[in-house]
């Protein structure tokens, strides 16, 4: 006959089993966190772009043709992507280490798949906006995508993520609704929510 | 007492078998790779453990060609999932009949 510790065993590692190998848990805060420092930094630049080539001259010595402003926008936000996915990747990396799991299990390319659906539509969505002359609306659409985006990975993940995708829709349907402040909505968006959010799962995961 | 340990499925005895099936209630398929990464076992262990459950009628196989490998699915059973919530409450039901003692 089994001893009661055996019986607590067994329950504890059904439930963790049930847990790993439908979700992937080791997203780091932390790189949320930076990656919306990146977006506002980004952001700040795109702001230089846009409304203050004369400082943005000054401080770098690029002198920046208003025709080509827009080239500049998408070579500044496709840093922050390379930027913020690069950092994402090294840092959960580590933290599936350390807490001995692997990192590129099923769980992990669910999580993927799922998470690049609504985010490829939404950079070919985007793409077409400029190309059909919306160029301003790149800024909420792209939002109101990774919001859905991060909806539905939140089945293959920390469930967290969730509320982060709802408020990411949520800022994205007010800029676009707004019709102006697009870059400020989009610093919210990408940097302040981003920030919040990775700072939350930073304590709340692991401290 | 006795009426509990008639619950306890003797299917799900082994550490393996138990977490298999846990990994089956969760997940509509999984592929033998991914069963053996989760579980860190040897492949012949897990196919022998995966045997038993499939003998007793509780996990389906589907194999499958991707590409020129063979891939091998498995899925819980709706008889599989009952035996194992059986065998879950039977546990729990032990271990509040203990704490009360």
């Amino acid at each position: 006959m089994q001893e009661k510790t055996d019986y607590l065993k067994d329950i504890s590692e059904i439930r963790s089993m049930m847990e790993r190998s439908s979700r992937f848990i080791s997203l780091s805060g932390l790189s949320g966190v930076l990656a919306g420092i990146y977006a506002l930094l980004g952001a700040y630049l795109a702001s230089l772009v846009l409304y203050r080539p004369d400082i943005l001259q000054q401080l770098t010595g690029i002198q920046i043709n208003v025709q080509y402003a827009l080239f500049w926008l998408f070579g500044i936000a496709f840093l922050i992507l390379i930027l913020a996915i690069g950092t994402g990747i090294l840092l959960t990396t580590k933290r599936a280490k350390n807490q001995g799991l692997k990192v590129w299990d099923t769980t992990v390319r669910r999580l993927m798949i799922n998470l690049m659906i609504p985010l490829v539509a939404g950079g070919i969505f985007s793409l077409i906006l400029v190309y059909r002359g919306f160029g301003m609306m790149v800024a909420p659409v792209t939002m109101i995508f990774y919001g859905l985006a991060l909806v539905n990975a939140s089945k293959y993940t920390l469930t967290d993520i969730r509320y982060l995708g709802l408020a990411e829709i949520a800022v994205g349907l007010l800029a676009a609704g707004i019709g102006k402040y697009y870059l400020l909505c989009w610093a919210i968006g990408f940097g302040v929510l981003h920030i919040v959010y990775g700072t939350i799962m930073y304590f709340k995961y692991e401290k | 007492m006795k009426y509990l340990l008639n619950n306890f499925d003797k299917a799900f005895e082994s550490k393996i078998r138990l977490g298999v099936m846990s990994a089956l209630m969760v997940n509509e398929y999984l592929d033998f790779n991914a069963l053996k990464e989760l579980m860190d076992v040897t492949d012949g262990n897990l196919a022998s453990h995966v045997k038993a459950l499939e003998k007793a009628g509780y996990v389906m196989v589907k194999k499958q060609f991707v590409g020129r490998k063979p891939n091998t699915k498995y899925k819980a059973t709706a008889q599989g999932k009952k035996a194992f919530e059986d065998h879950l409450n039977a546990l729990e039901k032990l271990l509040k009949e203990r704490k009360n003692n």
